[in-house]
């Protein structure tokens, strides 16, 4: 019963947190890979400028936590499906406990204590705002 | 009160629910994009982790993404994502309505004509990003 219940909570996590990733990760596509040069904007100074702003902290924290919690549920269901002996589907199911946890974790400190402006760093590798002071 | 409908039945053959089928190449398609993004997630997040280790590792790290193959990857990538997320909402409109069942094959094919217009919008930009913006 105390399983049943697990598992409805699973299926209805599925759902809304994947209803929710869809805005979030166009989002992030659009703003990431699409404006400006696409792929090849990307570097330092663009990904540091972005998380300087709370705002996209936040953004990026909840992308990380939802889409990591969502892609393992995904995985353990595969898990599920096609592993029948036991020890190897334990083996595989605390793997993907261990490493979801930690990701989560290195993320998460990531986004909130990277420091944008690193001393010793060329200045032509920050965010301007980094000189403009 | 569910009327019980009956009619010409055209059933041809039966045995499992999934043989070939709308709802199973649907299935598939959502369990294969689904553990692909899975993986990219794991080595994304690892990839960005290294802005804290300095910028010119991050810069040098993200300068492995700014490849031909890679761009051809991140297509990909990208189409994945966007089946993921218009059979996800299917998905949900299967599970939550009352006539989300009874339309689910025409609502694939809405998901691979959205699919269609939607990398149709997003492929020549990207292609032209990859194959003429990398000048660095």
């Amino acid at each position: 019963m105390r399983r049943l219940k697990l598992e409805r909570v699973g299926w209805i996590f599925m759902r809304v947190s994947g209803f929710f990733l869809i805005a979030l990760i166009f989002t992030h596509l659009i703003v990431n890979v699409m404006q400006d040069g696409g792929v090849h904007a990307i570097d330092f100074a663009f990904v540091a400028g972005k998380l300087a702003n709370p705002m996209w902290q936040w953004f990026d924290v909840t992308l990380l936590w939802l889409a990591l919690i969502h892609g393992t549920n995904g995985m353990r269901v595969v898990i599920e499906d096609y592993v029948y002996r036991v020890k190897l589907k334990r083996f595989l199911l605390g793997g993907l406990a261990v490493s979801t946890t930690m990701l989560i974790v290195l993320g998460t400190l990531v986004i909130f204590t990277l420091d944008p402006c690193p001393t010793g760093a060329a200045a032509s590798l920050l965010p301007s705002f980094c000189t403009a002071g | 009160m569910v009327a019980t409908v009956t009619r010409k039945s055209r059933t041809v053959i039966a045995g499992t629910l999934y043989r070939g089928h709308e709802g199973m190449w649907s299935w598939v398609l959502h369990r294969i994009t689904g553990i692909a993004i899975y993986f990219f997630l794991l080595v994304h997040v690892l990839d960005t982790a290294t802005l804290r280790i300095s910028p010119e590792v991050y810069n040098g790290v993200l300068g492995a993404y700014k490849t031909p193959i890679m761009g051809l990857g991140e297509a990909g990538l990208v189409g994945a994502i966007v089946f993921h997320a218009l059979n996800g909402l299917r998905i949900i409109l299967v599970d939550a309505t009352k006539w989300g069942t009874r339309l689910q094959r025409q609502m694939f094919y809405v998901v691979l004509v959205l699919w269609t217009l939607l990398m149709a919008g997003f492929l020549p930009r990207h292609l032209i990003n990859v194959f003429t913006g990398g000048a660095e």
